[in-house]
């Protein structure tokens, strides 16, 4: 890299990016990770003593009601918490640097919406389906939705800006939206979608999880090859292709990565917002421009945020719980504005 | 020679801004008239014009002045003062983003009805008059919070911020909104959701009555400051240096537009797009003088929304698919199809 032509890009990330605080966030981030999933898991309509969490862990006793409701629900909420903030964050932090739209998210580009369309056709024409066709249902939507955004990219002349991507993705968003509600209203499946379109892990069951796993693994795996390319794709298309980097297949792969990610959490926890838009920021912010830190960063960091609004929900309102998505809007929106205010670093 | 150009591309742009009003009111005028007709019970033309001179029988009557005329009435107002006030944002923040929708005006003031209706459920059809001035304060506490953020000593307003504002204020705000409607019980809920997703029906002349002073009064004032929004897209340095008060007109203007769409969310439901769309399209028809733009955008909301309504009536028996959503699935391909042609 050091006999580069493009020297001075190179040098931009180097001196902005700061792996010590990456590694130092890595850690510490993980450690709080761990401590929140045991909390989350402790939290509920009752809760449970942290000792009686660790007992049912290691030495699990199916005849105790609270270990068996450790086991079924508790348990796997809190992964889903994990796995849908470290998916949401990560698909967010790959479409910003692949965009180099600061606005880019799997939100706003559409792509949620896209997931949740396909989950509203499935509630009402194959209500029988179950975890994994709805998975596969909810794959498909974001791929659309991504097709579409794309399409519309690829067809315009002279290139796509950020701000018609974010035009392009409104209005898929806007479009799948209303076939949704369209759906939900004609089919009277309005309270049930609404409370599933608010978002929320309460429902989780192993199945789903075993189904989601590896693909969101493999996906956040692909992140990580990933990283550098994007990295690199980040300084502009004709830099990044003067430095020999194929720019159609790393676009390909991310779009690829990003609509397993978006549909893998949309058929877990719902339409979720603002993780994307926001963690990605945070992330950088914090470490710099290069990818490789980043992402990493963001996945971990996606996670804190959904799992702790997770437990706040159930803090807030012990009985029914305060709505997943709404808790991470309520909790997201004023440190986004703040963020914007700074007008921090790569936003504007 | 230098004049004559230029008054002579003025005054080919005045003809051309002209026909298409013409032709959009036209087009109006003619939907209007089909849109009587559509229904579940199907009323002929000739049945439409014995009913409207006042020789129909009850029935008709019934259908023709109580239930169809008012909807139709309110559907193109609605259309017309949301594309006005979309039109009126982009002026004023440059930002071709900028729409009720999405700069959460639609969200403050869909809160601010919800609210009510958690705490007094009954009183939901029965405060025609009540619901504008409620959805106004909701619009214009979201739109000064909005204004208040992005807005920033020094550096002014900028596009890019007072989007982001608008996003984040909106997703907060649906945040509130998801939280209060799972309280509500499920007939309320059924009908909330609804009435979220863009619904008219239901309506009856007490809404049209309450609704249209409102526009008598803001759509004369907004069409009376196009020159001024013509100067504001300029740019701050070169309205200021025209002699434009850019720090007066641009509250003023956003103001205008807030009231329009909180009055319009008020009565209509929190239907989105319309704002955004028909300002792009009425561009692409007449140009960017707001003398022209203005008018042409009421025009095409208010055509946009009557075919919405007229498909909602035609589609369905039972129950009822709320008209944002046909407006989104009219407009939606169609704007991305000018996205992907545009320059």
């Amino acid at each position: 890299m050091s006999a580069s032509p493009r020297e001075p890009e190179f040098n931009k990330i180097r001196e902005s990016s700061r792996p010590l605080t990456a590694v130092v966030i890595m850690i510490a981030g993980l450690i709080l990770l761990g401590i929140l999933t045991g909390i989350s898991i402790a939290t509920g309509s009752s809760s449970i003593s942290l000792s009686t969490v660790w007992q049912a862990v290691i030495h699990f006793n199916p005849d105790l009601q609270q270990h068996q409701v450790i086991r079924e629900l508790r348990i796997p909420r809190a992964l889903a918490g994990v796995l849908v903030g470290a998916c949401l964050a990560v698909a967010g932090a790959l479409m910003q640097g692949l965009t180099r739209n600061p606005l880019a998210d799997s939100g706003l580009l559409g792509l949620n919406a896209g997931a949740g369309f396909a989950i509203a056709i499935c509630f009402a024409f194959v209500p029988s389906v179950g975890s994994t066709g709805l998975m596969l249902f909810s794959f498909a939507g974001a791929a659309i939705a991504v097709g579409i955004v794309y399409g519309i990219g690829s067809l315009t002349r002279g290139g796509i800006t950020p701000i018609r991507l974010t035009l392009a993705g409104a209005a898929v968003s806007a479009l799948f939206v209303a076939l949704s509600t369209g759906i939900a209203v004609y089919f009277n499946l309005g309270l049930e979608l609404s409370f599933w379109y608010s978002g929320g892990l309460g429902g989780t069951k192993w199945t789903q999880l075993d189904m989601v796993f590896p693909w969101a693994v493999l996906a956040l795996a692909g992140a990580l090859l990933l990283s550098r390319p994007v990295t690199l794709l980040n300084l502009g298309e004709e830099v990044a292709s003067g430095l020999g980097l194929r720019t159609g297949w790393v676009k390909a792969a991310c779009l690829l990565v990003v609509m397993v990610l978006a549909g893998a959490s949309v058929s877990v926890a719902g339409m979720i917002a603002f993780v994307g838009l926001i963690v990605p920021h945070l992330a950088r912010s914090l470490v710099g421009v290069d990818y490789r830190l980043i992402i990493p960063c963001s996945a971990v960091m996606g996670s804190l945020l959904v799992v702790s609004a997770d437990i706040a929900g159930q803090w807030l309102d012990p009985n029914y719980g305060i709505p997943l998505g709404a808790v991470i809007a309520l909790l997201g929106v004023p440190f986004f504005i703040f963020f914007i205010r700074r007008s921090g670093r790569g936003l504007i | 020679m230098k004049k004559l150009l230029f008054s002579q591309a003025e005054s080919r742009r005045r003809t051309r801004g002209f026909t298409v009003m013409l032709g959009l009111a036209i087009l109006i005028l003619i939907m209007f008239l089909i849109s009587m007709n559509l229904g579940q019970i199907r009323l002929t033309p000739s049945e439409i014009v014995q009913t409207l001179i006042g020789q129909g029988t009850p029935k008709q009557n019934l259908i023709l002045f109580e239930f169809r005329l008012p909807q139709i009435i309110i559907s193109v107002l609605v259309g017309a003062g949301l594309a006005l006030s979309g039109c009126l944002l982009q002026g004023v923040t440059g930002n071709p983003l900028a729409e009720p929708g999405i700069l959460g005006i639609n969200a403050g003031a869909g809160l601010a009805v919800i609210i009510f209706v958690y705490f007094y459920p009954a009183e939901l059809l029965g405060s025609v008059y009540l619901m504008p001035l409620l959805a106004l304060a909701g619009a214009a506490a979201s739109a000064a919070l909005i204004y208040y953020l992005a807005y920033k000593k020094g550096e002014g307003l900028s596009a890019i911020r007072l989007v982001l504002s608008g996003i984040g204020i909106a997703a907060g705000i649906n945040a509130f909104t998801i939280v209060i409607t799972l309280k509500l019980d499920p007939q309320n809920h059924q009908l909330i959701y609804t009435w979220l997703a863009g619904s008219i029906r239901g309506t009856d002349w007490n809404y049209v009555l309450s609704f249209i002073p409102w526009l008598l009064v803001l759509i004369p004032y907004c069409l009376y400051k196009a020159k001024v929004l013509n100067v504001l897209t300029l740019g701050d340095p070169a309205a200021m240096g025209l002699g434009t008060a850019v720090n007066k007109e641009r509250p003023r203007l956003m103001a205008a537009a807030v009231v329009l769409a909180g009055v319009c969310v008020a009565v209509g439901g929190a239907i989105s797009f319309v704002g955004l769309i028909c300002p792009h399209l009425a561009r692409r028809l007449v140009g960017p003088k707001h003398e022209y733009l203005l008018p042409a955008s009421m025009l095409c909301g208010g055509l946009l929304m009557l075919v919405a309504d007229a498909i909602t009536r035609v589609l369905v028996n039972s129950a009822s698919i709320p008209i944002g959503v046909v407006v989104a699935v009219i407009g939606a391909p169609y704007f991305l199809y000018l996205l992907a042609k545009a320059k």
